[in-house]
């Protein structure tokens, strides 16, 4: 294998740390999951990233605050690459993305996938309430306010949350 | 497989994706209660993500092989084809009706394209068979949803019985079509027989729990995969190309 130049991996994570999931401001694409690699190829820096849901608006702009975010580092070559195997697990996401999220209200996925199956009305997954930890919570609809989320309610302090659901 | 049937099976499934992304967000707004309003537009959103992917592949080999000047991207191939080069399925382009018959129609689609791209993750090619991985885990949700709420509802009230078998009786005459072959189908590596199989098995298993009915004897509609399609398309197509076709090349 060719050795690339002299990269600072760790120094490109650490910025790329601080492009934001427009739809979940609180999470960066690395707790995400989706950056898959970085590398310099002939003086052209890629990062290849991999989409969470097919349908996701966001993809198209954290490619591209990707790209500015690399320009303004002083990389006149870059290109993101998105690739689509192996396909984006929420297993993908950091524990400290994962914290984040409950600080911001939504409930983190569940380390098991519990329903990601066609079995029909199966019981609910155990979410715990974001707000007040209670795991005494139903599911209000599997589809939420964006294509990662599920709608929940805490059936303790009544409080409506979103489930980032397992995937 | 041969890069124009490749190209063509790409543009079907992309087609069809789309198409029904397409008809599904017909209801944004219009839903019978705001989570299935919600539901039935997160559907769409995956589905023309998935119509994005194929149209993605298409045009890159068309661009590989193309003679032509202009290149195509997803856009030209979504936005400026006619109703003739579209070879989405009939079903997909059949009006959404009521609730019910929405229902039974994504129902109807996704226990067949559940079986389908089961099968197309193994395929030799690696763009089609990563697409496929990729997409039938929001097709498990897609089936799920929709078979709950088949059984839901035809197990319901009288009204919403009645309304289902006309659905399933309205529908079902465009299902042949999925197991018909294309010429640009024969060596995708898909066995349309054991797909045939299981979905009339798990088709059968949902109506019953629903206390509904397979249609006994229907004629089946034919020729959406090859560019023949019923007289909703064109108004479909009329829609969503209108933006680039009045301003050629506009951009958001």
């Amino acid at each position: 294998m060719k050795v690339s130049h002299h990269i600072d991996k760790k120094m490109i994570y650490e910025y790329l740390e601080e492009i934001k999931d427009p739809e979940v401001p609180v999470l960066s694409i690395i707790d995400l999951g989706i950056v898959r690699d970085v590398s310099l190829n002939d003086e052209e820096l890629e990062v290849v990233i991999t989409p969470t849901y097919s349908g996701c608006p966001a993809m198209d702009m954290i490619k591209i605050s990707i790209q500015v975010m690399l320009s303004t580092l002083g990389f006149k070559k870059t290109k993101v690459t998105q690739v689509l195997s192996p396909a984006w697990t929420t297993e993908w996401m950091s524990e400290e993305g994962k914290r984040k999220l409950k600080q911001y209200g939504i409930a983190p996925p569940n380390p098991k996938q519990q329903v990601c199956n066609d079995k029909l009305f199966v019981a609910d997954e155990a979410v715990q309430c974001p707000h007040c930890n209670s795991y005494h919570t139903h599911r209000i609809s599997e589809f939420g306010s964006t294509a990662c989320k599920a709608l929940f309610q805490c059936n303790d302090c009544k409080e409506p949350f979103d489930y980032f659901k397992c995937h | 497989m041969e890069t124009n049937a490749l190209i063509e099976y790409s543009l079907h499934l992309a087609d069809t994706a789309l198409i029904l992304g397409q008809r599904n967000a017909e209801w944004c707004g219009h839903g019978p209660i705001l989570e299935q309003d919600i539901a039935i537009t997160n559907i769409s959103l995956d589905l023309i993500g998935q119509a994005r992917y194929f149209y993605q592949y298409a045009a890159e080999l068309i661009n590989q092989s193309a003679t032509s000047a202009k290149e195509a991207t997803e856009n030209t191939l979504a936005y400026l084809r006619t109703e003739r080069e579209y070879k989405n399925l009939l079903l997909v382009e059949q009006p959404n009706g009521d609730w019910g018959q929405t229902v039974i129609r994504q129902f109807l689609f996704s226990s067949y394209q559940h079986l389908l791209f089961d099968q197309l993750q193994k395929s030799r090619n690696e763009n089609l068979a990563s697409i496929a991985a990729k997409s039938l885990k929001e097709i498990t949700y897609h089936l799920r949803w929709s078979s709950e709420w088949v059984i839901r509802l035809g197990d319901g009230t009288d009204e919403s019985h009645q309304r289902m078998t006309h659905a399933i009786k309205e529908l079902w005459p465009y299902t042949g079509e999925m197991f018909l072959d294309a010429p640009y189908e024969k060596e995708t590596g898909v066995d349309i027989k054991i797909i045939k199989q299981l979905w009339n098995e798990k088709v059968s298993a949902v109506l019953n729990e629903a206390t509904l009915r397979v249609p006994e004897k229907a004629f089946m509609h034919s020729g959406g995969k090859t560019g023949k399609h019923t007289e909703h398309l064109g108004y479909i197509l009329t829609e969503l190309q209108y933006m680039q076709r009045a301003y050629p090349d506009s951009q958001w």
